[in-house]
């Protein structure tokens, strides 16, 4: 087991390496550095100025070098001017993070993140901020949806082939049919709009006081979270991830329900519930343990969708806004936590489904 | 004159779609006659759900190629006074063009409608091919590296790992960005995607002619030469007669998904060649001493169909809303494109007031999606039953 856990951590080490220099060479290719030159020396610099700004912004120098000084195993590079004043990348991330003391070397692992062009402030806050955001919305989907599809799951497969299982099943195939940005669109236009769906209808007789039932924009939600501005976010994430547990659910259970302790117990006279509560579940939710760890990167793309359909600025709103504006040091770093939030699930649904299962655990 | 009432417009639509209309029942007529003669497909109609599924798939199928015949109007043209009308508005002066904005007018006062049929031919252009060009990577990637085992197992499953742990929207901002067009990225990338298909067609036709070489060069040697045409034009857009060609934005957008649903057909085909390997016919094609590659291609594949069938239709699915996804944040498409995803994107700033520019293409998109998770379910039902 202790073995199987360090060669898992260390293909994960080897992943996060190779996919953090992915990132980092696609955000800084010379176009995007171009770019990133014009907007902070000014959109009309000639040619010549923008190569002059990248040099002396450090910009100039070997791809692999650079990465090695953002994840900080290489020392920042120096530069004496001509009056004597030394900059460099280590003086200006110590700048940014507010500290007197300037070290050799700064990067990710000595926690310099650097300094977001499109917020105005350290990365770090930004990121931490916008993270407990995202947890927050995070948190209200997996509550909302995991019961929601063990339930429809362990129904629909209890009985396979009847009717209940049927329309479940036929229910679980349309949510995972629907995307957010479908499933979004139609959860505003029947409850937050203000000319259409239910809003006007329950207006006009009174029963609600504003023009919506739902709030159609979360921003509200960073302050207080209501049902009314925090239902529709979430239910547009937990509808499209319920689907796909639900299925594996649904597939897992028929599957328990044939085996051959189910029919000793119903040949011993135990109840059904009983059968179902007491021998089949717990068999039963060793796949959708996995895939509901395996879930989590997945509901990262619902997470960048929803935030901005519902303009909550969590972690998702965060990746769009730096992707969309060029804001290299943030994306990096919002990708970094991206990369290492599906490494630790894809570990921990590994390591869960070993301990989870008794066959494999012993072996 | 007057404002349409719903009836009307749904009867004026079902007009509008009369060549789909023929062509679905032609092809249904004909598939219910002949159904015990279609192999599987002809199951397809034993199954209610697997039949509305490939219904629904066909209606938008057909509505892509008969769109010329089915749109009201110009999707890109503007006409004055129609901004965000409702389903139904007649146009003020129509001059002889279709008298009504059947699904009302969008923010800038284009045919919601004309839109939303025209953005079915652009989803149904790149969503199936991805989807094969993706099958093909991940069969030749995967068949050997299930087969033989060893390093290259090793090695192909950790490059397939890394893609998969890329959160799929990130891989989509950075790949798909107006700056990577410029750059050699997307070209080389294509470069290398789409010569896979044409080496998985000689080496399948390779083992299985290789004993009859006249066969074998007139098939292969057609291969190479069809095959490296449309690789020109198509990879490094220098086709010599100019037929196959692709916009840089749409060569950009195709590889970014093909590269997201590759590693996934890959690691399908992988454990199902570990599953298949160990059976009996397999290991009499050994004992006949065929090749590695005819046992992979003429005795693997073949038995692997099912399952791959099944999984080709979810992942047409799936890279629609992956296109919608792309389309939602503006990324890859030209802003007038009347796709989906960036349809509902336009539509969806206005949505509280004025819905229906963004409620019809999210329609649209997931009536397609259902339809193929409906026949996949279907044909999967119908392929255990053997």
């Amino acid at each position: 087991m202790l073995l199987f856990l360090l060669r898992r951590i260390g293909v994960m080490l080897l992943t996060a390496l190779c996919l953090t220099f992915v990132v980092f060479y696609l955000t800084n290719l010379p176009a995007k550095l171009e770019t990133l030159a014009k907007t902070q020396a000014g959109s009309r610099i000639s040619d010549a100025e923008v190569a002059s700004w990248l040099e002396r912004n450090g910009y100039a120098r070997p791809m692999v070098v650079r990465y090695g000084e953002w994840l900080g195993v290489v020392p920042g590079w120096t530069r004496a001017d001509a009056e004597g004043t030394v900059t460099g990348r280590c003086y200006r991330l110590a700048a940014v993070e507010g500290e007197a003391y300037v070290p050799e070397r700064c990067g990710l692992l000595q926690g310099y993140w650097g300094n977001s062009t499109r917020f105005r402030a350290p990365v770090s806050d930004v990121i931490t901020a916008r993270l407990g955001a995202t947890g927050m919305l995070m948190a209200w989907v997996l509550i909302v949806m995991v019961p929601m599809a063990l339930v429809v799951g362990v129904m629909a497969g209890m009985r396979e082939g009847s009717r209940t299982d049927r329309s479940l099943s036929t229910f679980a195939i349309a949510s995972t049919a629907t995307p957010e940005y479908v499933s979004g669109v139609f959860l505003i236009a029947l409850l937050a709009s203000s000319t259409v769906g239910l809003s006007p209808l329950l207006s006009s007789w009174g029963w609600i006081d504003g023009p919506v039932l739902f709030q159609g924009n979360a921003r509200s939600a960073m302050e207080q979270i209501t049902f009314w501005n925090f239902a529709l976010p979430v239910m547009t994430i937990a509808l499209y991830g319920m689907g796909y547990i639900a299925r594996i659910t649904r597939a897992s259970m028929t599957e328990v329900m044939t085996q051959q302790y189910i029919r000793t117990a119903r040949l011993k006279g135990v109840s059904f519930t009983n059968i179902v509560l007491r021998h089949a579940l717990r068999n039963a939710l060793i796949a959708p343990f996995t895939v509901i760890m395996l879930q989590i990167p997945w509901l990262l793309n619902g997470v960048v969708v929803v935030e901005v359909l519902f303009s909550y600025p969590g972690f998702g709103w965060t990746l769009f806004e730096a992707a969309v504006n060029n804001d290299i040091e943030l994306l990096l770093a919002a990708s970094v936590v991206a990369v290492v939030v599906v490494l630790l699930t894809q570990l921990i649904s590994d390591v869960g489904y070993v301990w989870l299962n008794p066959r494999i655990r012993i072996s | 004159m007057e404002e349409l009432g719903w009836l009307a417009i749904f009867g004026r639509m079902a007009v509008q779609f009369l060549p789909v209309w023929v062509a679905m029942a032609l092809v249904f007529g004909l598939s219910i006659t002949w159904r015990r003669r279609l192999g599987l497909y002809g199951k397809l109609f034993d199954s209610t759900i697997g039949m509305i599924g490939f219904g629904i798939v066909i209606f938008w199928l057909f509505t892509a190629v008969f769109a010329d015949l089915i749109i009201t109007h110009d999707p890109l043209a503007q006409v004055s006074q129609m901004r965000n009308v409702v389903p139904g508005t007649p146009l003020p002066n129509p001059d002889g063009r279709y008298e009504y904005y059947l699904l009302g007018g969008d923010s800038i006062a284009r045919d919601v409608f004309s839109r939303m049929v025209m953005g079915a031919r652009e989803v149904l252009r790149i969503a199936p091919f991805a989807a094969m060009i993706s099958f093909m990577i991940g069969i030749a990637l995967g068949l050997p590296a299930g087969y033989f085992g060893g390093r290259l197992d090793t090695g192909l499953t950790f490059v397939a790992n890394l893609v998969l742990a890329f959160p799929v929207i990130l891989l989509f901002f950075l790949l798909v960005a107006p700056e990577i067009q410029f750059t050699l990225i997307p070209t080389v990338m294509a470069g290398v995607l789409f010569l896979v298909p044409i080496l998985f067609l000689m080496v399948l036709l390779n083992a299985r002619f290789f004993t009859q070489p006249g066969k074998r060069n007139l098939y292969v040697g057609g291969v190479l030469v069809f095959g490296l045409w449309a690789y020109s034009g198509l990879a490094f857009n220098a086709d010599p007669l100019g037929f196959w060609g692709i916009s840089p934005n749409i060569l950009n957008v195709f590889v970014a998904v093909v590269f997201v649903n590759a590693p996934t057909v890959f690691r399908i085909v992988r454990g199902i060649t570990l599953d298949i390997k160990t059976r009996d016919y397999v290991a009499a094609a050994q004992t006949r001493g065929e090749g590695p590659w005819y046992i992979m291609m003429w005795e693997i594949l073949p038995n692997a169909r099912g399952p791959l069938i099944v999984d080709f239709c979810l992942r047409i699915g799936y890279t629609t809303i992956l296109l919608g996804t792309l389309g939602f944040f503006g990324l890859g498409v030209s802003p007038e494109s009347p796709d989906w995803g960036s349809t509902i994107n336009d539509g969806r700033r206005l949505l509280t007031v004025y819905p229906h520019p963004a409620l019809v293409p999210a329609f649209s998109l997931m009536s397609l999606v259902l339809g193929l998770n409906l026949l996949a379910d279907g044909l999967r039902e119908e392929s255990l039953k053997d």
